[in-house]
């Protein structure tokens, strides 16, 4: 008997993103940690965490944090803070990361998977960490920092325990990243650390409604296909564990790619104190209606409300244009519709040009302008007259080369007609109403 | 002797070339030589200030020498807070504050001793030692900006700056016989000055006169965009308010019936007919008890303290953790208390709660008066030794700024009174509404030129 019989599996995630606005959340110092020569080139007093230095923080990282609630669905705190969390690392300048406790910019949004709506419980904005680099310099073994990461604005995007396995984490987790690129607010560089996942997981009978007694938090994923596998690994592996009568220790728990397997991290004794209280260093923020009605304006309409318009504006397959309109930039949509239009100006027939371009039979760019790509398109598809007696002409050659073939034909072998077809193109040379060549060849082979 | 001159008049005689550079510094430098190393006020100072000095003639503070506290960042220049976790630290970044002196023609002449990250009110929590008072060495100079307000009553400097977190610059002032504007909480930039209660600090000038105290403030006050809690306001030009009339000026005289300030009340009432004489009206007012305000204070301070000094882990500045003081210890574990789970919604939230109520209530004062007057301290400055086992010390001895440092408000000390046996002072606190410096200004001013207490106005 499977696990899924008796079970169903409660799973949160947790995702980090960092924005990428010009400058840092509090400071004015470049957020490109990934493009920096050297560490702890874009640092200041602020960042650094030096006596006196002061937050002030990046509007635009409101903004867009605010931009990426709306497009998730959330209802927006038009009052709103920064607290503090405090907890001790060494790549924590001021002992305490700058986030938001109890107010939140957005909560209560969700998003849509295939096998199910995810609600999101809260997207707040906080400060990343630096970057500790352990090394041995001269024999002796060290521990090295680098804070131009320190100071980047990082939202989190918390889910509630909606996701029932690991397929629709994946789904999830790519639609988050699909949103945050199209909003043009975040790279989600994953291999960098750009965005970073983080799985609450755990099982309950079926038909129980309350929460598990324990959670296992799988953190530090930097691939979708590895959340996949952590959840479907940990789903079984707690299961085991259930099924002797045993309930999973409460722990953190990594991913170990290679053995393609959770290992324990550290064990959760008590709830962690991280004396959250609101940061005297940074006023209160109250956002107006209009305020937030000018971000809204902001906020582009998203790849599968655009898919629906397509299907209806160019009468095409809804999951076809659910296919074509899968892109992580608004620049992609405005093109794709544009040449959409000029399809339907031509009267070109839309859905074949979507087949093409999926499965790259045609040759284009997105740095082509739209015309160019109906010109090729309509290359692609243009045949060329070619007279009578030339094709016959080139048939008999092709026939004469390949009796064979024709003698296996005429003996009932209909399959060798694609090859003689093919043949005989290649032998013309050029592009020719395959219609004509076919019927041509057909009447030679009966006469 | 030149170090004797205040502010306002060693800039008019620079210009005039009445004095020069040489002959002033020379005169600080002779008061320095004698007295710092007994009444240990300057921690550290800068020998090049002449020379920087003599470049600055046509500024508007022309080269004057400026004491200022430890705790603000000068570039290059030991910036240590009192504290040995900083013995060694010298910051590659200047605070708003120091930059905008010297921008207008200061010259940062030392750095002052304080209460260590200025948790205190007498400057012996110093890790470098206490501060004497330069009026009555036996006695304390108070805190925790003792050794900048020092420095003006030993005539070491022209101008000071302090900063206040809850009485850090009236109440040394007030026990050195000096003036001390705290400005409102916002008017002047914190950028660069080590944290201590994020929520309160405010700096601004110690000085020997009111007008030295505008002179001051004209030059350091103004939005900050380095720093999320400045105004954005434009501070007014405080030396207009000098020698204005009081006439008609609604006096609220609070905390009169506060045990243990019968003394410093009885003075204060017999020195308040000076502005009933200049046409102003005096009236007792009841203000909301200012014991609560300790407890607001000390609960939103400590949690402050402790979020704020969590920064200093021993990963950059060498010193660890274990160099903190006693007090900044304390201190740390008392706000790490009432931040934590559990005890929060018991203290820290019911503090913030306490403390709008002392905000509602000076506004309803406010509605009735146009500035409100009590002692800054309840009693003349206390001999030194006295913080020992005294771990609420300075909360007691502030009671009386409390209220108005928790609701932002600005304030000035000026002396009222002169004890004569020790040669000390008791100062009094005019409190008046957020962003009203001028109204401090204006009586204040009226107060100084129209009484004796002022010692420096006296000798002029």
């Amino acid at each position: 008997m499977k696990w899924q019989d008796t079970y169903e599996a409660v799973i949160g995630l947790e995702v980090h993103a960092e924005l990428k606005t010009k400058s840092k959340m509090f400071c004015g110092c470049k957020n490109d940690p990934f493009g920096a020569e050297k560490p702890n080139t874009y640092t200041c007093p602020v960042c650094l965490g030096m006596p006196g230095g002061l937050p002030v923080a990046n509007k635009k990282a409101i903004e867009w944090t605010i931009r990426l609630g709306l497009a998730t669905n959330c209802s927006i705190n038009k009052f709103s803070k920064f607290d503090r969390k405090h907890y001790f690392y060494p790549d924590l300048a001021k002992g305490y990361q700058i986030s938001q406790y109890d107010l939140p910019f957005c909560y209560e949004g969700f998003i849509e998977t295939s096998q199910g709506r995810v609600e999101l419980t809260r997207i707040h904005l906080e400060e990343d960490t630096g970057k500790l680099l352990h090394k041995t310099i001269d024999g002796e073994k060290v521990s090295l920092i680098d804070f131009n990461r320190g100071g980047v604005p990082l939202v989190e995007v918390v889910t509630e325990p909606d996701i029932k396995n690991g397929t629709q984490a994946k789904e999830y987790g790519k639609k988050l990243r699909q949103i945050l690129r199209f909003l043009g607010i975040a790279d989600c560089d994953m291999e960098q650390g750009g965005m970073r996942l983080e799985a609450n997981i755990s099982l309950r009978k079926k038909g129980e409604t309350e929460l598990p007694n324990y959670k296992v938090e799988v953190k530090n994923i930097n691939s979708f296909r590895f959340l996949e596998a952590a959840i479907d690994f940990e789903l079984d592996r707690q299961a085991e564990i259930l099924e002797k009568g045993e309930t999973p220790v409460q722990e953190t728990r990594g991913w170990n790619s290679v053995k393609n397997k959770t290992f324990s991290q550290r064990t959760k004794e008590e709830a962690e104190d991280y004396r959250y209280f609101p940061d005297p260093d940074l006023p209160p923020l109250h956002f107006t209606d209009e305020y937030l009605e000018e971000i809204k304006k902001a906020v582009p309409k998203l790849p599968e409300e655009i898919a629906i318009e397509w299907s209806n504006k160019f009468s095409l397959d809804i999951e076809k244009s659910k296919e074509l309109a899968n892109v992580e930039s608004e620049k992609v949509i405005v093109w794709l519709e544009e040449i959409l239009n000029k399809l339907k100006e031509e009267n070109l027939d839309p859905t074949l040009f979507i087949n093409d371009y999926l499965n790259k039979k045609i040759n284009i760019s997105q740095e082509m302008n739209p015309s160019e790509v109906v010109k090729k398109f309509k290359e692609l598809h243009q045949t060329e007259n070619i007279d009578d007696s030339l094709l016959k002409e080139k048939i008999e050659k092709v026939f004469e080369e390949n009796q064979d073939a024709v003698i296996k034909y005429k003996a009932g072998q209909k399959q060798v007609f694609g090859f003689l077809m093919g043949q005989v193109m290649k032998e013309i040379g050029k592009k020719v109403d395959p219609k004509l060549i076919r019927e041509t060849i057909q009447k030679s082979l009966e006469s | 002797m030149l170090n004797e001159l205040t502010l306002a008049q060693t800039i008019k005689d620079l210009k005039n070339k009445k004095i020069s550079h040489k002959e002033l510094y020379a005169d600080i430098n002779k008061a320095i030589e004698k007295d710092n190393k007994n009444l240990n006020i300057y921690l550290s100072l800068d020998e090049k200030a002449l020379e920087k000095a003599e470049k600055l003639l046509n500024t508007p503070l022309a080269g004057v020498p400026i004491a200022v506290k430890d705790n603000f960042c000068t570039y290059n220049t030991l910036t240590t807070a009192s504290s040995k976790v900083l013995e060694n630290f010298k910051p590659q970044f200047e605070s708003t504050v120091t930059k905008r002196l010297q921008n207008a023609g200061g010259v940062i002449i030392g750095k002052t001793n304080m209460d260590a990250w200025a948790h205190g009110s007498s400057t012996e929590t110093s890790d470098f030692g206490r501060t004497l008072n330069p009026r009555n060495p036996e006695h304390l100079p108070g805190g925790s900006s003792g050794g900048s307000a020092a420095a003006i009553a030993a005539d070491m400097t022209i101008g000071a700056i302090g900063s206040e977190t809850a009485g850090s610059i009236r109440q040394p002032a007030a026990w050195c016989g000096v003036v001390g504007l705290k400005p409102t909480y916002g008017r002047v930039s914190r950028y660069g000055v080590a944290s201590m209660a994020s929520s309160t600090d405010s700096p601004g000038p110690i000085t020997k006169t009111v007008e030295d105290a505008a002179i001051i403030f004209n030059a350091i006050a103004g939005h900050d965009p380095l720093d999320g809690t400045s105004s954005a306001q434009t501070p007014p030009d405080l030396t207009k308010y000098l020698g204005t009339s009081v006439k008609g000026l609604k006096i609220g005289v609070i905390y009169q019936d506060i045990k243990g300030v019968e003394f410093a009340n009885e003075k204060l009432m017999e020195q308040l007919k000076v502005f009933e004489k200049l046409g102003a009206t005096v009236e007792k007012a009841d203000a909301m008890d200012p014991h609560h305000a300790i407890g607001v204070y000390t609960v939103v301070q400590r949690a402050e303290v402790s979020s704020n000094l969590a920064r200093y882990s021993g990963v950059r500045y060498k010193n660890d953790r274990s160099f903190f003081g006693d007090e900044a210890k304390r201190r740390q574990m008392l706000g790490t208390y009432t931040l934590s789970k559990g005890y929060a919604e018991k203290y820290y939230e019911l503090a913030q709660k306490v403390r709008t109520m002392f905000i509602e209530d000076l506004k309803r004062l406010f509605k009735e008066y146009d500035v409100l007057i009590a002692p800054t301290s309840p009693v003349l400055a206390k001999k030194i030794g006295a913080t020992e086992g005294e771990a609420m010390f300075g909360e007691l001895e502030d009671m009386l700024v409390e209220a108005s440092s928790i609701a932002g408000l600005p304030g000035i000390n000026i002396p009222y009174y002169h004890d004569k046996e020790t040669n000390l002072f008791l100062g009094m606190d005019i409190i008046a509404p957020m962003w009203r410096e001028d109204l401090l200004i204006q009586a204040a001013d009226a107060f100084e030129k129209n009484t004796d207490w002022n010692t420096w106005r006296k000798k002029s």
